[in-house]
């Protein structure tokens, strides 16, 4: 009995693994003709600017608020452990680099997430329930290339937009507190942050960080969308999963990368 | 409604703009449109059509009837290219589906116009929109000639009125029709239509059926429709297959299914709930299930 | 909507976005300031560089004049061998001296240059001989606790961090 139950659990392990592998494989199908079946979209590039409407202006309003209230405790927080040390000075030089370096693509990655991320699984997933993508598909009209790739592309080009406006909204947030609430000098705030801040290694590689977010991001919710069961609870389920899955995914790559950029450095 | 000569009238109209612009090339060779040859199809635990043969000719309007669960629908995907079959032809005016690359497939369903149950309109699109749809991404039509086809399209099937409002706001019944505008904006050669009569009022259900069998004439088209509402079906198709259990079990025109002696039909037709098609899914006797129950 | 609605908000998003960049790049990194124009290369040896770093600022009374581009380690004279840009609309005599100061107490190093008298001025390429180290803060320590312990009374302590201007 115990021997049963014991390769009932392998069996168990064994299934979950292959399943898994599976969706790997097909979701890793699914990227390269979403990339393949790009051309149509792109030359259409009005169908990239409706999804970028969507992707990335509607994400504006929460992304420059979290932007400036992230700025504005790094402002609290960085003064008063700074001061301890006597070096107050510093202050522009810790807000700007926590953002540009890391809050800054991470956090916006993980908003864009769970704004623009989940719409697009529910919106595909619904498609899909619907019979909209087989009936496109019946039109002769190939749905990965008139519905999807717009959304992948739009995706991919608002992410380092929106991580660049946080990081911007952020040091003035940081400003606002450290320079007109508490008091550090304007001209050290600011001076400190210039000889610090490397345009190449910092302000780049943040770029570079929220332009990787964005496709995983992007590829991520655009599969579950397409993945999903055809039921509502199906569509549910892959909402959750984009944002659980690609916050996992933005963390994890957010180190490799990490480590990758001081690594070369 | 069903009287009203004026549909007859609009899709004449519809048949002269045909004549002015014509969007595809009906060519047909034989009289028969859709093949099918001992078509085989089954996923991976459940086998759905076994040796089906069908043949469907040009310019009819074709009903293909099953309980649900049947195949149907998966024959209609069959046709459509959607699914390959594991063994089997199915040729559309000649030509073989299963063997196409995609590219040659889609130059196919250019000319085939598929009706799905709940409609499948674009929820993100205006009425007119979707029915342009089509036409904006396989034509290079001017805007006001699209904005021309769209309107016409939708006064054939009644509702122009409607063309600025979301799908969202229609009733099932009106976006079906919306549905079946948009299906026709290319004029096709062959018309499928997937259960059009679910879940509809009885008038609702009239003007589909009114629409189909109108459009199958006036156009010229070959229609092929899946339903099991056999009472509406009969009084407007030409032909008709029964399928039960993967195989067609009996065929012929609406007299004929009328006074066939099949079992099968007769169960179908006046749905009497045991009969060829048991009542009861199959399991082991009712006795045996129950002394199992108690010995636990 | 129609789809010059869309055209005109995600023009405006992608123009914030840029924008953005740009702040960043010019207000908050060192783009503006790293621009000094045309430049000449000035090379000078250290016998301890301390902290200092490529990028790290070239300062003349305290204005920013260039910056340092590379560091490496000469084998021959065992010592640093530091290469500065200068701006070319900063011309400095032959024997200028060159120190690695502190900004602040815990600040970052950077070079200081100061104007000797000499008439012929440094050209691209040339070598400043009159070079300080940096100050390392064990030595400074050592320094200090060997005073003490000789009995002086006054501390060097407090003049150099007067003098590193905390």
């Amino acid at each position: 009995m115990m021997v049963d139950q014991f390769v009932a659990q392998i069996r168990r392990l064994g299934h979950g693994v292959i399943d898994a592998v599976m969706r790997l494989g097909f979701a890793a199908r699914f990227f390269m003709a979403l990339i393949l079946a790009s051309g149509t979209g792109l030359r259409r590039f009005s169908l990239v600017v409706r999804e970028i409407y969507f992707a990335g202006f509607m994400s504006l309003i929460i992304i420059s608020v979290s932007g400036l209230f992230v700025g504005m405790v790094l402002g609290l927080q960085g003064y008063n452990t700074l001061q301890r040390f006597g070096s107050e000075s510093a202050l522009g030089v810790l807000v700007a680099l926590s953002l540009l370096r890391e809050l800054g693509p991470v956090v916006a990655a993980l908003l864009f997430a769970s704004r623009a991320g989940t719409a697009m699984t529910a919106e595909i997933g619904l498609m899909k329930s619907t019979e909209q993508l087989v009936a496109m598909d019946m039109m002769a009209v190939n749905p990965l290339a008139r519905v999807i790739a717009p959304k992948f592309w739009a995706g991919v080009l608002s992410m380092p937009l929106l991580a660049a406006i946080f990081s911007a909204v952020g040091i003035f947030g940081g400003y606002l507190i450290g320079v007109r609430f508490i008091g550090v000098d304007a001209g050290t705030f600011w001076s400190q942050m210039q000889a610090q801040v490397s345009v190449r290694t910092d302000i780049l590689y943040g770029v570079y960080k929220s332009f990787v977010f964005g496709v995983v991001v992007t590829a991520i919710a655009l599969f579950e969308g397409f993945d999903a069961p055809a039921t509502a609870e199906g569509v549910s389920r892959a909402t959750t999963r984009t944002v659980v899955i690609s916050s996992l995914a933005i963390l994890v790559l957010d180190f490799v990368l990490t480590a990758f950029m001081l690594g070369g450095n | 409604m069903a009287n009203d000569p004026s549909i007859k009238v609009e899709c004449n109209i519809l048949v002269f703009f045909h004549l002015i612009y014509p969007v595809t090339l009906l060519y047909m060779s034989s009289e028969t449109l859709v093949e099918i040859t001992n078509l085989d199809f089954s996923y991976p635990n459940r086998a759905i059509l076994k040796g089906i043969n069908l043949s469907i000719p040009k310019g009819q309007v074709v009903a293909i009837m099953g309980g649900s669960g049947c195949g149907k629908t998966t024959l209609l995907r069959l046709i459509g290219g959607m699914i390959r079959a594991q063994s089997g032809k199915v040729c559309v005016g000649g030509e073989d589906i299963q063997g196409m690359t995609r590219d040659q497939l889609y130059g196919m369903r250019r000319r085939m116009g598929m009706l799905f149950q709940f409609g499948a309109l674009f929820t993100d699109l205006s009425v007119f929109e979707n029915v342009a749809f089509p036409l904006r991404e396989h034509t290079d039509l001017p805007e006001s000639m699209i904005a021309d086809l769209v309107l016409l399209k939708l006064h054939v099937v009644g509702l122009r009125g409607a063309a600025y409002m979301m799908p969202s706001e229609l009733s099932g019944g009106m976006s079906r029709r919306v549905a079946l505008a948009r299906a026709i904006a290319l004029d096709p050669m062959l018309m499928m239509y997937d259960e059009p009569f679910t879940g509809l009022d009885p008038i609702s259900l009239g003007v589909i059926g009114k629409l189909i069998r109108d459009l199958n004439d006036a156009l010229g088209t070959t229609s092929i429709l899946v339903t099991h509402d056999i009472h509406e079906s009969l009084n407007m198709v030409d032909y008709v297959y029964f399928i039960s259990e993967g195989q067609v079990v009996a065929q012929g025109t609406p007299d004929e299914v009328r006074h066939s002696a099949s079992a099968f039909v007769e169960q179908f037709v006046n749905g009497y709930p045991d009969g060829p098609v048991p009542f009861h899914y199959p399991a082991p006797s009712l006795q045996e299930d129950l002394r199992m129950g108690t010995r636990k | 909507m129609e789809r010059s609605t869309y055209d005109l908000w995600v023009g405006l998003f992608v123009v914030a976005g840029l924008v953005a960049l740009l702040a960043l790049a010019f207000k908050a990194g060192n783009l503006g300031a790293s621009s000094i124009g045309s430049s000449y290369v000035v090379k000078a040896n250290f016998d301890d560089v301390g902290g200092l770093k490529v990028r790290a600022p070239v300062k003349a009374s305290g204005v920013v004049v260039g910056r340092v581009t590379s560091i490496r380690f000469d084998p021959v004279r065992y010592q640093a061998q530091v290469t500065m840009k200068i701006g070319d609309a900063y011309r400095f005599p032959r024997d200028t001296t060159a120190s690695i100061l502190t900004s602040g107490l815990l600040g970052d190093q950077y070079v200081g240059l100061d104007a000797g008298g000499d008439s012929v001025m440094l050209k691209n390429g040339d070598t400043i001989h009159l070079t300080q180290s940096a100050i390392v803060i064990e030595k400074l320590i050592g320094q200090f606790l060997f005073n003490k312990a000789s009995g002086g009374g006054k501390s060097p302590s407090s003049s150099t961090a007067k003098a590193g201007g905390l």
